[in-house]
């Protein structure tokens, strides 16, 4: 259209607004999840392998780049569940007796299922 | 000698300009002005050609939407003293080509309003004989959707829209969310062969700043997500149930 000034979007528009900053944070917390998934997957091979090869995985895991690593992939997760927990009565329409549920509550349901969840994981880890 | 506050406003004439520029206007500071009042004195004293949109002042009509100080607003609704000492930079709404000064071209937003069909729809077509009733209850499915002023903040708040202006937006995802809640409607699936396309309700992120800057709690970033899951689980019911899942 003629006459009109079309204004050109900056390469940096997601530092201008710090909730578009946390959702570009949120979004490379992916990088961080698939880093897990790849060390899972590894462990299983280790796993797979025999007592041998688990027990220099679980040596590998131990370097100091491998702590680093695994240290900033678990803030990163935290920082996604943290947030996905935050959105997700956006999504989540739940009515009862024909009213709906605050969000509060239902935020308050997810975060209540990840603490069930991994409380049985810490306990079925250290448990004698 | 009363109190003043600075405006940095953008300037733009088609005709002379080859890019919008700031100019600053001083305008008196008072505690019961909002932003439209100022942009209204800095036409009536100070600079008549200064243009802007505006209607109602008081958060119905919508047509007042600009960026303050960075932030997508109503300047209607929008009081000096929350920036006071200043300057308050007084901005058009982003994302959208400028007609002049802080005057936005609204084409591509009404187009897209229009192409997700934001009236009741009835299959057998007819008008009905009398009113469609609907309980409280009813209403309440849809009502907060419809509350909606098309002030196009939530535009200026979505990177997805600047960065894509084929996305559908969240003001029109929301108003069809509001029709296929309605009792009365019938047009949800219409409506799903237009919004389950990549530029409908897949293009949004849930970046989730529409929902924060709309000045009516429309929650179009909520709405979206709905409808994603809606579309999700009909596409299931589709593919397991292809005989009779609608």
């Amino acid at each position: 259209m003629s006459g009109r000034y079309h204004p050109r979007v900056s390469t940096w528009w997601w530092l201008h607004r710090w909730g578009h900053l946390r959702f570009i944070l949120r979004e490379l917390t992916s990088v961080a999840v698939a880093a897990w998934v790849v060390i899972t997957l590894w462990q299983l091979c280790a796993l797979d392998s025999g007592p041998a090869a688990y027990a220099e995985f679980q040596a590998r895991l131990r370097t100091p780049w491998l702590l680093a690593l695994n240290l900033v992939s678990f803030v990163f997760v935290l920082f996604h569940a943290v947030t996905w927990f935050n959105l997700a009565p956006a999504a989540m329409v739940v009515r009862v007796g024909g009213k709906r549920v605050p969000a509060a509550l239902i935020a308050a349901s997810n975060y209540a299922a990840w603490a069930a969840a991994s409380a049985f994981v810490a306990w079925f880890l250290l448990r004698g | 000698m009363a109190e003043t506050i600075t405006l940095e406003v953008t300037r733009y004439d088609p005709e002379r300009d080859a890019r919008p520029a700031l100019q600053n206007y001083d305008v008196p500071f008072r505690k019961d002005w909002v932003v439209l009042d100022a942009l209204n004195y800095v036409k009536d004293r100070l600079d008549g050609s200064l243009s802007y949109r505006w209607s109602c002042r008081m958060g119905i009509c919508g047509s007042c939407g600009m960026m303050v100080n960075g932030e997508p607003k109503l300047t209607c609704a929008t009081f000096l003293s929350v920036y006071a000492p200043g300057p308050i930079r007084v901005e058009p709404l982003q994302y959208f080509p400028l007609i002049r000064d802080l005057v936005i071209d609204m084409t591509d937003f009404l187009a897209k309003l229009r192409k997700v069909v934001p009236w009741i729809v009835r299959e057998d077509g007819r008008e009905p004989e009398g009113e469609y009733l609907q309980t409280p209850e009813q209403l309440d499915l849809y009502k907060q959707f419809s509350m909606c002023i098309n002030c196009m903040l939530c535009y200026a708040a979505c990177p997805v829209y600047g960065l894509d202006p084929l996305f559908t937006g969240p003001a029109a995802i929301a108003l069809a969310q509001r029709y296929n809640l309605d009792n009365r409607d019938q047009g949800a699936s219409e409506r799903m062969d237009i919004l389950a396309q990549h530029d409908g309700i897949w293009g949004c992120t849930f970046v989730g700043e529409c929902t924060k800057v709309c000045p009516k709690h429309v929650d179009p970033a909520g709405a979206i997500q709905q409808y994603k899951v809606n579309t999700a689980v009909q596409a299931f019911k589709n593919l397991l149930l292809p005989w009779g899942a609608k």
